[in-house]
């Protein structure tokens, strides 16, 4: 495997960099409107939830959502326009690159901003106080493997879309249901019995686990099988989108 | 002397840095072809639209490819490209397998698409360097490079421009910058001006002769026949993805075509063709109120039409269009 799809995180890189300040302010700004908005107005109402605040609570599950929002938005509209809308794609492949080179670069880019994204919650948890020490920080590294799956996924959406339309269903069918059944706004074990066997099935539910346990402390059940399922639909998920890809463009 | 139509005030462009591989390249050292294509097919749904395609290009020269809509032309260049993927038939591009090296191939090739995708996240100078970057080109080496070429395409005052405030010859010109940044041997343009007014089309001409002297060898498609005519050492003709004629621009009409043709027109043109022309004429025919005659001598037609006051008549040298018209038809391609 060649390195050549740092050009393309190279590129992106520039772009946002340009847009920096915007950029940096909806990241911050955004989550922190939900936590107050959800943690605070709501947590009165709800109380404590497995035994804190529900803000707290909360905060362990946007760490995960945020990074799937950003995730996902970066590898279905951002790609989709280099793809389709700008011609990006065609014309790096008219230099010496693979379409396997974009996608990858696409995945990778795509996750690495996502990181940013979950880091800001982080930010915010550490000012409100419900995260202490170093110990939290190890969940960085987790949130760009969360940003992994969900951009891995959202490439297979991006390189079959025929327009923008087609990423709504991807949200409404997909996402946010899943970030109802994976533990992010409400613990898990309120839901029935059978539907929380089916919730590990989600990769939500796993990056949900991984964010509480790593910066609140809480349980972890299986670890690095949590991982590994990121990992996995995340790998799969870019394979699938440069074979898909590679049909598209090279029709 | 032609100036940019967008700043009168521009500098006379100089060429772009040759590369000493290039001079040695373009001489009778290496006399392999740039590109060889041969018995090219290619399917879409089960329907060849490339047909048994062979030719092959001359280091240094300029190699036109011409036909209607849907011959076959920009998918011959992008299977040339390895950007898709041919159903039979081989291709050697700089003396390298395609599609099996055509990454590698493309390190010496530059690509003007039929239509632009420059990069309107950047401005134009970073759209060069960026570009530049994906032929592992250091940032450093290309933004020394930018200048030149900036000033080769009339943009020298445009550098820190968006994309969005060029011109759509402006783009075009950039897009020809972009494709020599990495200082090819080789150049494929899908319908470089198409789309463009007259200046910038013979700005774009002028930039593409001048390449041409400085030894690199060009791949064009085109339907206009006047660009194919000036710039092109030979050409090919395709309709419905085969070749049906290649040669000089001058061999074609020569070989092809009558030498002159009249054009007559007025009401009730075909029916005074019909009656009067057919027989003094080689080859005759009508569209609409227009009748083209072509033949070796015009004198006996010129006669026929002092006789008759209504008629307008042109008397022209056949062209490439001409023959263009003979080989492909006057039907609507869409």
């Amino acid at each position: 495997m060649s390195r050549r799809f740092l050009y393309l995180v190279e590129r992106n890189f520039l772009v946002w960099r340009k847009l920096l300040v915007p950029s940096l302010i909806a990241n911050l700004a955004d989550p922190l409107i939900y936590l107050l908005g959800l943690g605070f107005g709501l947590g009165a109402l709800v109380g404590n939830v497995d035994g804190r605040p529900y803000s707290t609570f909360l905060a362990g599950g946007m760490l995960c959502y945020s990074t799937l929002n950003s995730a996902s938005a970066e590898a279905l509209y951002s790609a989709f326009s280099r793809l389709k809308v700008q011609r990006t794609w065609e014309g790096i492949l008219h230099a010496p690159m693979t379409i396997t080179d974009v996608v990858v670069g696409e995945w990778l880019w795509a996750s690495a901003k996502a990181t940013l994204s979950g880091s800001a919650i982080l930010v915010v948890m550490y000012g409100f106080g419900f995260a202490h020490g170093a110990a939290p920080l190890a969940v960085v590294p987790v949130l760009f493997v969360v940003g992994l799956c969900f951009s891995g996924v959202a490439l297979i959406m991006t390189t079959l879309a025929k327009g923008y339309d087609f990423f709504t269903y991807y949200f409404t069918l997909l996402v946010t249901p899943m970030g109802f059944l994976s533990g992010v706004f409400f613990p898990l074990h309120q839901l029935p019995r059978a539907v929380q066997g089916a919730a590990w099935v989600l990769p939500l539910a796993h990056a949900a686990s991984l964010a509480r346990g790593l910066t609140l402390g809480d349980p972890m059940p299986w670890p690095w099988l949590s991982l590994a399922v990121l990992l996995a639909y995340g790998v799969t998920g870019v394979w699938v989108a440069a074979w898909i890809a590679r049909r598209r463009l090279t029709r | 002397m032609l100036t940019p139509p967008e700043s009168p005030a521009a500098p006379r462009v100089a060429l772009p840095p040759v590369s000493a591989t290039a001079a040695v390249t373009t001489g009778a050292a290496n006399p392999s072809p740039m590109l060889k294509v041969e018995a090219l097919r290619k399917l879409y749904g089960g329907r060849e639209v490339v047909k048994n395609l062979s030719f092959s290009v001359r280091r240094g020269e300029c190699f036109g490819i011409l036909g209607p809509n849907g011959a076959g032309k920009t998918t011959t260049l992008r299977c040339c490209l390895g950007l898709t993927y041919a159903d039979g038939g081989t291709i050697e591009l700089g003396g390298l397998a395609v599609p099996e090296a055509a990454r590698v191939a493309r390190y010496r090739v530059g690509v003007v698409p039929q239509f632009d995708n420059l990069d309107p996240d950047f401005t134009v100078t970073e759209n060069l360097v960026m570009f530049a970057r994906y032929f592992d080109i250091p940032g450093r080496v290309a933004r020394a490079r930018v200048p030149r070429l900036l000033e080769f395409a009339g943009l020298a005052d445009r550098a820190q421009a968006r994309i969005d405030q060029l011109s759509g010859g402006m783009k075009r010109r950039l897009t020809l910058a972009r494709a020599l940044i990495n200082d090819p041997d080789v150049l494929f343009l899908d319908e470089p001006t198409t789309g463009l007014d007259p200046q910038a089309r013979h700005l774009i001409w002028d930039g593409l002769k001048r390449l041409v002297a400085g030894g690199k060898t060009l791949i064009l498609t085109t339907h206009f026949m006047d660009e194919a005519e000036r710039l092109c050492n030979r050409l090919c003709v395709m309709d419905e993805g085969s070749i049906i004629a290649l040669d000089t621009p001058r061999g074609l009409i020569e070989k092809l075509i009558e030498p002159v043709v009249v054009e007559v027109y007025g009401e009730g043109v075909a029916g005074w063709a019909e009656r009067h022309a057919r027989a003094v004429v080689d080859r005759l025919e009508v569209t609409g109120e227009t009748a083209f005659c072509y033949m070796h001598d015009p004198e006996p037609l010129l006669a026929l039409t002092r006789a008759d006051p209504e008629l307008k008549v042109l008397r022209r040298a056949a062209n490439l269009e001409d023959v263009f018209i003979k080989l492909t038809g006057r039907d609507i391609r869409d």
